[in-house]
């Protein structure tokens, strides 16, 4: 009743591979990104926009990227925390060499940088597949945060080993640093999600995605049909880095302003973000999205309603977004293993057919 | 007509078969002891239908598997549009125009019918990675172009109706259908067929049959196909080879072949007393 394909025809191939190709979500969609850019940056706050928004905006690109990776392309990755710090850790050189370079600029080299590095790790995935893929990622996870702490040039050899972004700006608004406003960090970030989310959503659709997708599912059958294995995993690997980068600039950059290494991109990161993906939904950019909002707004609501609401202390709280998260993952892939996404897919199937299901 | 590639000829139901697409000189492929093919020659005539059949474990799918370049044989030669193929790797081969499908269903379960089809035609594309980004210009024009042509494969192969469902949900017999779609996509001028009506009914069968005989005749590909239903292949082909223990026992049209002692006693087994 409400949501509706009748009278909604593709009359061209256009039409029909356009990422909505139905009106109402077209016009849902058109909708998000009006209230996103014209209406909340005028409403913002700093609680909202400090533990809720920009954290949720630069947690989706990361998960797009690992979501590309994993998702579309099928090769596991742990190494998302210390992919983060390549793009933290170019932005911050980036940032300090070239004060005069826009930093809007600084954000996709950075991206670019962990693209290529991303893409040197992404070497043995030729050779190795699963676990042991996983376990080379891993390995590259901590060497890359070693190599961060004990080489003196990424942090300017400043006596506490961490990093803090200079106040830049963009058009002569602050961006970056202290003195940043809640909505300018809000809209830088909003900015490059929608850039990420348009660009992973054509790659996905045509046939770069494709060619991911079928060296996911049957990698014999795929070179098979001409696809070259190399070409597509590493540029799935360099995709991939390539928003992770970015996110790991965002991150240190403008949401935090200042971090240290091991503490900002821990194993516990790549986790995290892992954890995104497969609640929102492996191979699918909406379950990205479904999956950060998720794992962000999951310990601000049980804060909520433990420490606001019940009184309990702050700690136990802590706690026990723990005990509730993991179980919530354990649930996720037993009953759908295909996440959220997959969730919203099947209530849009039934919203078309209500309220007569048959 | 016995193995002598002619230049011309017309068939009775008027194709036109032409000299040899492929030819197998010598072909020998070992598995560390294990001798899977011995010196095996044949050859493939543009635009015929030719079968391979044996016993189980002939060796018939080795044969599929060094044809489209993922086995590489220890010894002979293998010329393709009558020159001699360089070792290369299976994606290359496919921009050869060859393609083919396998015995046990190889489709990516992942993804919609649609898509799967889309992926025969990866070797056509020339857009990089850059201008898909964007979606405008040549990646969007491509990517219509293709469709286009995928889409007259699944109106040939009457496959419409479930172009966006996901192939995970489909019957045997429609994954099949969609294989053979998938490598059809890439307009090959060789179409491989591994067993291309195992585990379907008698209908199925038939659909089967009439669409590689569509193919045959309508796009004029070149067939190579492995099957076991001996009234299918008779009726199919043009020309069979039969295959037993790696070795190339018979060769020729199925009225030679049905009439071969060599080939009788390795159906129905012979006495050795």
């Amino acid at each position: 009743m409400l949501y509706r394909e009748a009278g909604d025809f593709s009359t061209s191939y256009t039409a029909d591979s356009q990422t909505f190709p139905i009106r109402f979500d077209r016009y849902r969609y058109y909708f998000i990104l009006v209230v996103a850019f014209l209406v909340i940056p005028f409403f913002v706050n700093d609680y909202w926009a400090n533990a809720i928004l920009v954290p949720f905006l630069i947690y989706s690109i990361a998960a797009i990227g690992l979501n590309i990776l994993t998702g579309y392309c099928g090769q596991v990755s742990l190494g998302t925390g210390g992919f983060m710090a390549v793009g933290a850790y170019s932005f911050y050189k980036l940032m300090t060499a070239f004060p005069e370079i826009s930093i809007m600029l600084h954000v996709l080299l950075s991206g670019c940088i962990t693209a290529a590095v991303v893409t040197l790790f992404g070497l043995p995935s030729l050779r190795i597949k699963g676990f042991y893929l996983a376990v080379a990622t891993l390995a590259a996870q901590f060497f890359l945060v070693w190599m961060f702490n004990k080489v003196p040039w990424f942090y300017n050899y400043s006596m506490t080993g961490m990093i803090g972004s200079p106040e830049r700006t963009v058009l002569g608004i602050v961006v970056t640093g202290p003195n940043t406003d809640a909505w300018a960090k809000y809209f830088v970030c909003l900015i490059f999600v929608t850039l990420c989310g348009i660009i992973a959503r054509n790659l996905t659709r045509g046939s770069v995605g494709r060619k991911w997708m079928a060296i996911r599912d049957m990698d014999i059958a795929a070179e098979i049909i001409g696809v070259n294995p190399l070409k597509a995993k590493l540029s799935a690997f360099a995709v991939s880095g390539f928003f992770i980068g970015i996110a790991g600039a965002l991150y240190f950059g403008v949401f935090l302003g200042a971090v240290e290494v091991t503490e900002a991109f821990g194993i516990e990161k790549s986790f995290m973000v892992l954890f995104m993906i497969i609640i929102g939904g492996l191979g699918s950019i909406f379950g990205s999205f479904a999956g950060a909002a998720f794992m962000v707004l999951l310990p601000v609501l049980l804060k909520n309603v433990f420490v606001g609401g019940l009184g309990w202390p702050t700690d136990l709280a802590a706690h026990l977004y723990f005990v509730i998260a993991g179980g919530l993952i354990i649930m996720f892939l037993i009953l759908e293993p295909h996440g959220l996404a997959q969730l919203w897919r099947l209530a849009k199937e039934k919203l078309r057919l209500w309220p007569f299901p048959h | 007509m016995n193995n002598v590639s002619q230049d011309h000829f017309v068939t009775a139901d008027g194709r036109s078969i032409g000299g040899a697409l492929m030819e197998m000189q010598n072909i020998t492929l070992r598995f560390g002891g294990v001798v899977a093919l011995e010196d095996i020659s044949f050859d493939i005539l543009e635009g015929e239908v030719r079968a391979i059949i044996g016993p189980n474990g002939a060796g018939k799918s080795s044969m599929l598997n060094v044809i489209s370049g993922f086995y590489v044989p220890q010894e002979g030669q293998v010329l393709y549009r009558g020159s001699l193929r360089p070792a290369m790797k299976p994606f290359q081969v496919a921009t050869q125009g060859i393609a083919r499908t396998f015995q046990n269903i190889a489709l990516f379960e992942g993804m919609s019918v649609l898509d799967n089809v889309m992926t025969g035609r990866i070797t056509k594309i020339k857009s990089g990675i850059f201008s898909q980004m964007i979606w405008k210009g040549r990646a969007e024009r491509e990517e219509i172009e293709n469709r286009e042509v995928v889409e007259k494969i699944i109106d040939f192969l009457e496959i419409q109706a479930i172009r966006k469902t996901p192939v995970s949900r489909l019957p045997y017999g429609l994954k099949k259908r969609v294989e053979l779609a998938r490598a059809l996509a890439a307009e090959p001028s060789l179409l491989l067929l591994d067993e291309p009506m195992a585990g379907m009914n008698v209908e199925e069968k038939e659909d089967m049959s009439r669409f590689i005989l569509d193919v045959n005749s309508e796009f004029g590909t070149t067939i190579a196909l492995i099957e076991h239903d001996m009234s299918v292949v008779m009726d199919l082909s043009d020309r069979v080879v039969v295959m037993d223990y790696g070795k190339k026992i018979g060769d020729g049209t199925p009225d030679e072949i049905r009439n071969n002692q060599e080939v009788i006693d390795a159906y129905l087994g012979v006495s050795h007393d």
